[in-house]
């Protein structure tokens, strides 16, 4: 059923249908509403035997997912950027310990600065723990890959983050196709557990394991997270077939067939992206996008033969690694590791702490890309201006402050803040 | 595609506003994408909300930096940002104010607008008599079906009654038409 709906409601509804057992979630921006929603469809009894269980603090939302999912429920929660560092040391326990739940993670900057505003940062802080990651375009796509996630994650026993650009997406009401329960229950059969902590037939789960086995352990984490890299497709496909629509997979192309130069993108940047390849193909140019949909496990192999025949591969990301670059650039390195006539990969850091990424930034730095290359990330729009007054006063004054407050005073100065209210610097990070 | 962007203030339901338009639009069988400034949503700060509307499936995910129509929900914003910023020369603008385009200085960004482009609604007087509540927002959706056709009223009507409960949407709705009306009749005599 079409609805007009912000995107949190509609994944709150998806992960109705999903019928999950419990659910257990703290409140942090962006990611809350989804919760809210869950929360009001359990009260209402909407969603029928689901325990809904408000803990103290993120770290304890994911150990009771754990518990519930040891106990062989189906168990689902949500978080996003410092909930998800609070919570780390049990998302690896989770994928650790083998147990399929999915979390929602509504994407959000991670501080200092605080910043409550879109990128990257918190899933690929946590992009090795052993979890995988899908991450979402749209906001139908977001719905459908819960459905997805669960699917996967109860195949192989393993956990599954859903990544889902905060406040792009979340808050976004737009249009989005509600599935039917008969056809979500058709595609997601019941969960069944590999382990269950059962009183009557009583088992330990997370044994201390020594030098002796736990290589292994890690061994076959790698190996089931490599079992989803066929799987995805298959669900893919399968879903289609069900649902009518393309959701999920490694990896999608467009316009890619002929291009010289590819793109590549995880999350809603890619609308915005498409729309620049359109521009820019009027304009003769053999421009085409790889949206990849899967982060975790990474699709080296499916990456590979799609970018191997482009000269230049653009990655556009929104988290950057202090100290390296970009971790999706990276990992497209790797992709293309040992690979003769290797596209060159041109790095752009974009979207950080939830900076508006405009066609026009895009347009410009994709032609550069071609006449221009640079070493190393480039950071898209980045205030250049402010940067060099901030490094020439930390070289004269020895007790220059705090960098972000003398930013801010910086851009205040010279009337960037003033005029930011409309428009593209609409979210100046004023708040 | 047709982008809206609505400036007011936290509490005045700038980000109801778009949620609202994009629905009625949904109900024309539209594409439409609402969002809001995210984060600054505080009563009495500065808030922006979009709209897009368009007849196909809407990829775009930039802030709207060239709007096809303004709704500016409350006035003192006029002096505190250029809330006018990259509208586009064929423009619509609606300003929620009980002064007249002289008295708040609009003349000039009026006439580069298209004649009949600009008009100053007094909708917090409107909501105040329908609503009883100083809510401008859903009477100004009344008065922008009315300007620019963009959707019709009949949905915004449909929208607000899907969005409240029926006592609340129901004031709502008679203020947007009042609005709707008393726009359209001086569209009509000019």
């Amino acid at each position: 059923m079409l609805k007009q709906i912000e995107g949190s409601r509609a994944m709150a509804e998806g992960i109705a249908l999903c019928r999950p057992e419990v659910i257990c979630a703290y409140p942090i921006t962006p990611q809350t509403h989804i919760v809210e929603g869950l929360g009001e469809m359990v009260r209402t009894g909407d969603v029928q035997n689901c325990e809904f269980i408000n803990v103290e603090s993120e770290f304890a939302a994911l150990s009771v997912a754990i518990g519930a999912s040891a106990a062989g429920a189906r168990a689902y929660t949500a978080t996003a950027s410092q909930g998800l560092l609070f919570m780390a040391e049990a998302v690896y326990s989770a994928s650790g310990l083998g147990l399929p739940i999915v979390m929602t993670l509504g994407n959000r900057a991670i501080g200092a600065p605080i910043n409550i505003w879109n990128d990257h940062s918190d899933a690929m802080a946590m992009s090795d723990a052993g979890w995988m990651q899908l991450f979402a375009e749209t906001n139908q796509e977001a719905l459908d890959l819960h459905i997805q996630a669960f699917r996967l994650a109860e195949e192989l026993s393993m956990p599954v983050m859903v990544c889902v650009d905060g406040f792009i997406l979340t808050h976004a009401v737009e249009r989005i196709d509600i599935p039917t329960q008969e056809d979500v229950d058709a595609f997601l059969p019941p969960y069944e557990p590999v382990q269950v902590l059962d009183a009557a037939k009583p088992i330990s789960i997370g044994a201390m394991v020594g030098p002796d086995a736990f290589a292994e352990v890690r061994y076959l984490q790698h190996y089931k997270q490599s079992l989803a890299l066929r799987l995805l497709p298959e669900f893919a496909v399968e879903f289609k077939e069900r649902f009518g629509r393309e959701s999920g997979g490694l990896l999608r192309t467009y316009r890619a067939e002929d291009a010289e130069m590819l793109v590549v993108a995880m999350g809603s940047v890619n609308g915005t992206i498409k729309d620049t390849i359109d521009q820019m193909r009027d304009d003769g140019i053999p421009i085409g996008l790889v949206t990849l949909v899967a982060f975790r496990p990474f699709p080296a192999e499916e990456l590979k033969k799609v970018l191997v025949n482009a000269k230049d591969v653009v990655v556009v990301e929104k988290s950057f690694a202090v100290g390296i670059g970009g971790q999706l650039a990276n990992n497209i390195d790797l992709a293309l590791r040992n690979t003769p006539g290797a596209p060159r990969v041109h790095s752009v850091v974009a979207g950080l702490g939830g900076r508006p990424i405009s066609r026009a930034s895009l347009h410009d730095v994709f032609r550069r890309a071609l006449v221009q290359p640079w070493e190393g990330a480039h950071f898209l729009d980045l205030k250049h201006e402010i940067v060099a007054k901030e490094l020439h006063f930390v070289r004269k004054v020895r007790q220059s402050g705090p960098t972000a407050e003398n930013l801010l005073r910086r851009l205040g100065a010279d009337g960037a803040g003033a005029g930011a209210l409309a428009g593209a610097n609409i979210q100046g990070g004023r708040a | 595609m047709f982008e809206v962007r609505i400036h007011g203030r936290g509490g005045q339901g700038v980000v109801t506003a778009a949620e609202l338009l994009s629905v009625a639009a949904f109900l024309e069988d539209k594409h439409a994408q609402a969002f809001p400034s995210f984060g600054s949503e505080r009563m009495g700060a500065p808030v922006v909300s979009f709209c897009r509307i368009d007849n196909k499936e809407i990829r775009l995910r930039e802030p709207i930096g060239e709007p096809d129509a303004l709704i500016v929900q409350d006035p003192t914003l006029l002096q505190a940002s250029d809330v006018f910023q990259g509208l586009k020369s064929n423009g619509y603008v609606i300003v929620n104010s009980n002064k007249s385009v002289e008295e708040l200085h609009l003349t000039a960004i009026a006439s580069k607008l298209p004649q009949g482009h600009m008009y100053i609604v007094p909708a917090t007087e409107l909501a105040m008599s329908h609503i009883g509540r100083p809510l401008p927002n859903a009477v100004l959706l009344g008065a922008f079906a009315a300007l620019t056709h963009a959707v019709n009223i009949d949905s915004v009507k449909t929208a607000i009654r899907e969005a409240f409960p029926a006592k609340i949407a129901e004031a709502n709705v008679a203020g947007a038409t009042a609005a709707h009306d008393t726009l359209y009749a001086a569209k009509a005599a000019a």
